[in-house]
């Protein structure tokens, strides 16, 4: 589904990524760690197609699509959804007109009807139990004045309504509670299936407690130092990541 | 002073017999009609609304008209909006179909309506009332309520601003709307003023007058209009009288065609804890200049100013206004946003005074700017003049481009560059409807700035 190869990236002449090897198949669960600075928020950015930075080399696929050809809505309209660290307050436009006009810019794009106002309705109405959310967040504007926990939440509530096939989620627990961060990985499994791939991206092991990954990659000065199992997650969590920026150093 | 002679065919002016391009052509020519004009309403002659006329003629027959050299007029040159060859009044009387012009009024919901066509009431067209409260019009006023003209006819505007003193100077037709004690008018009142075609280049100058009486109610929606193809100059004044207790929501429209300018004086007393809500909504034009000034003359009044300006091509937006605290304990608050692309030119000057006794003045005032384009511009002056001690003011202006971030954000949820846009366009300028009260006003501004923006958006804005 997703092929990064040898991926070197960077922003003004600094490379931030030297040479990412990285593939995700449908039905999986990939982990990315790192300690800060690693390169992982720029991986994300570059996948879903902030034009900030600039690939000098290596290439990225999905389905077999070059992505360097695609704009960022057009990666969104093939599927790609990224789940923003920090998601922007847009006053004036409230969270169901946001949606309808992305549910329905997608389905124009792929030549799609728009949907129609009850099945969307109802369709917001599920996914909010899911992610147990109460119903006055529809019409409050989008992000504005919404707790951290509140945003991230919007943010898995958006990409349950857009049903992408690679949904990558960008520290999604940083400024959760415990509780908060039981419904959203509770939300997130109920979105997984065999045909579409999460990646999950986070500094900290107690994520992956909730949605469990079938492959833990560690992320270290731009390049992918260690990948493994599940296993690999608790052993950052016990050692830190000193172990690995030694192992990085004498490779 | 130069004399250019103009070449045209085809017209057959009376008056002036002359045709020149200059200001000193267009006084001349004021100050000929105004002695028609004089005539014209020979059995007021003596009244007291006409010596007002007449040392409203001396005043601007002293100053003419603003210059760049005028501080108030320093960022936007009306001459080239002068050098018209105006007529002042109109040949000939044209009608207008209502379906014609149904565009332009608010027409899903019941409203009074003051309709004038070519500065003449069209009792076609408007629903007047006298029952509780008077929607009327300027020139029943001056026939029927002495006491009124007394009262307050040129009591609002500035007698030095030279604009406002032509107006008054041919004040005879426009809005007369009297909300009387305790009475809120149970419909909005709209305000139209039609240009229509008469294959000259058309000078206008409607005057309305409105006055709330204490505990008195109402919601007015105020527009100008072209309905012709040569161009249209308006110097519209309003004075706005808010008794004491009275609550007044005023909006005015301005999305006129681009062959017309508009010149708006405005001026607003409001007495003890009346509240008085401003919405300034510039779409068209080529040149609007608002100078719009609030006196607050008692304590406790409020006073909202909210303006939305979306202009593009070689268009011009002027807003000048004022809030001048001369009490204690009044509340203003302004909010102006603005979006400017192509050429589009933009003047915002806030002026707010809080004179040495207005102690516990509230004055706040926000200008947000956008700019699409490196030739769009905007003057943005803030001016306080505080000489109290104990006050809370503040001001704002900002003037910016879109959000990168923000636009990313958008672009990453299949949102097309043009829409998240629109979009966050949109989202910026609206806070600058969160005053208006009448639904379908709001919807129809909503529709209005999505078509300013050029793009379908997918929900009703």
């Amino acid at each position: 589904m997703l092929k990064i190869d040898n991926l070197h990236a960077g922003i003004e002449g600094n490379e931030i990524l030297k040479g990412i090897n990285l593939q995700v198949n449908p039905g999986e669960v990939h982990a990315i760690m790192g300690p800060n600075g690693s390169g992982k928020s720029t991986l994300s950015s570059i996948i879903a197609g902030k034009e900030d930075y600039e690939i000098t080399e290596g290439h990225l696929d999905f389905e077999g699509e070059d992505l360097q050809d695609l704009s960022p809505e057009e990666r969104a309209h093939k599927g790609i959804f990224l789940s923003f660290q920090y998601p922007v307050e847009i006053p004036g436009v409230t969270v169901t007109n946001f949606l309808k006009t992305a549910i329905n810019e997608i389905r124009k794009a792929r030549g799609e009807e728009p949907m129609p106002a009850n099945v969307m309705l109802k369709m917001m109405r599920d996914k909010m139990s899911l992610l147990e959310m109460d119903k006055g967040f529809l019409s409050r504007s989008l992000n504005e004045g919404f707790s951290g926990g509140e945003k991230k939440r919007n943010e898995i509530f958006q990409m349950a309504m857009l049903e992408p096939k690679l949904a990558i989620l960008d520290e999604t627990d940083s400024g959760l509670d415990i509780d908060a961060l039981r419904i959203v990985a509770n939300g997130v499994n109920k979105l997984k299936g065999k045909d579409n791939a999460i990646v999950v991206i986070t500094h900290y092991q107690r994520l992956l407690d909730y949605i469990v990954p079938d492959y833990v990659h560690v992320l270290f000065d731009g390049k992918i130092v260690k990948s493994g199992s599940k296993e690999l997650a608790y052993e950052l969590e016990e050692k830190g990541y000193d172990w690995i920026k030694q192992e990085a150093a004498t490779l | 002073m130069s004399w250019k002679k103009k070449v045209t065919t085809g017209s057959n002016r009376k008056l002036p017999p002359f045709n020149f391009l200059d200001l000193e052509a267009l006084k001349d020519k004021l100050e000929s009609s105004f002695l028609v004009f004089e005539n014209e309403v020979n059995g007021e002659r003596n009244s007291y609304a006409h010596k007002i006329r007449q040392e409203a003629f001396k005043v601007f027959e002293e100053k003419g008209f603003p210059t760049k050299r005028d501080e108030e007029w320093k960022y936007t040159n009306l001459k080239p909006h002068l050098k018209q060859d105006y007529r002042i009044f109109p040949k000939e009387e044209n009608t207008v179909e209502f379906k014609d012009v149904k565009r332009f009024f608010l027409s899903d919901i019941d409203t009074y309506k003051l309709v004038f066509i070519d500065g003449i009431y069209s009792s076609w067209l408007s629903e007047t009332t006298h029952k509780g409260f008077d929607v009327c019009t300027f020139s029943s006023m001056l026939r029927k309520y002495p006491e009124v003209v007394k009262d307050y006819f040129n009591q609002a505007l500035p007698k030095e601003e030279s604009l406002a003193a032509i107006n008054t100077a041919f004040a005879r037709e426009g809005a007369f709307i009297r909300i009387k004690k305790n009475k809120t008018a149970d419909k909005p009142i709209q305000v139209i003023f039609f240009t229509t075609d008469h294959q000259k280049e058309m000078w206008m100058q409607p005057r309305n007058l409105i006055v709330l009486e204490e505990n008195a109610e109402a919601q007015i929606v105020e527009r100008h209009q072209s309905l012709s193809s040569h161009e249209v100059f308006s110097n519209s004044a309003t004075e706005i009288f808010a008794g004491r207790s009275s609550r007044l929501h005023y909006y005015k429209i301005q999305n006129d065609q681009l062959n017309a300018s508009l010149v708006d004086n405005t001026s607003v007393k409001q007495y003890g804890n009346s509240s008085v809500r401003m919405g300034t909504f510039t779409f068209g034009n080529k040149l609007v200049r608002n100078n719009l000034n609030f006196f607050l003359e008692e304590e406790h009044t409020e006073t909202h100013m909210d303006g939305i300006t979306i202009i593009g091509e070689n268009q011009t937006a002027d807003h000048h206004t004022l809030a001048d605290h001369k009490v204690p304990n009044c509340y203003s608050n302004e909010l102006y946003k603005g979006v400017y692309d192509s050429n589009a030119h933009g003047v915002f000057n806030g002026k707010v005074m809080v004179h040495p006794n207005a102690q516990k003045t509230n004055a706040f005032q926000s200008n947000n700017n956008i700019l699409l384009t490196d030739k769009a511009s905007i003057d943005t002056k803030p001016q306080l003049e505080i000489y109290a001690d104990d006050v809370q003011c503040s001001h704002g202006c900002t003037i910016g481009q879109i959000d990168e971030d923000a636009l990313f954000y958008l672009n990453s949820r299949g949102i097309p560059e043009k829409e998240a846009k629109a979009l966050l366009l949109y989202a910026f300028a609206n806070s600058g409807l969160r005053n208006v009260k009448i639904d379908e006003l709001q919807k129809k501004l909503n529709r209005l700035i999505a078509r300013k923006l050029s793009v379908e958006l997918d929900f009703d804005l």
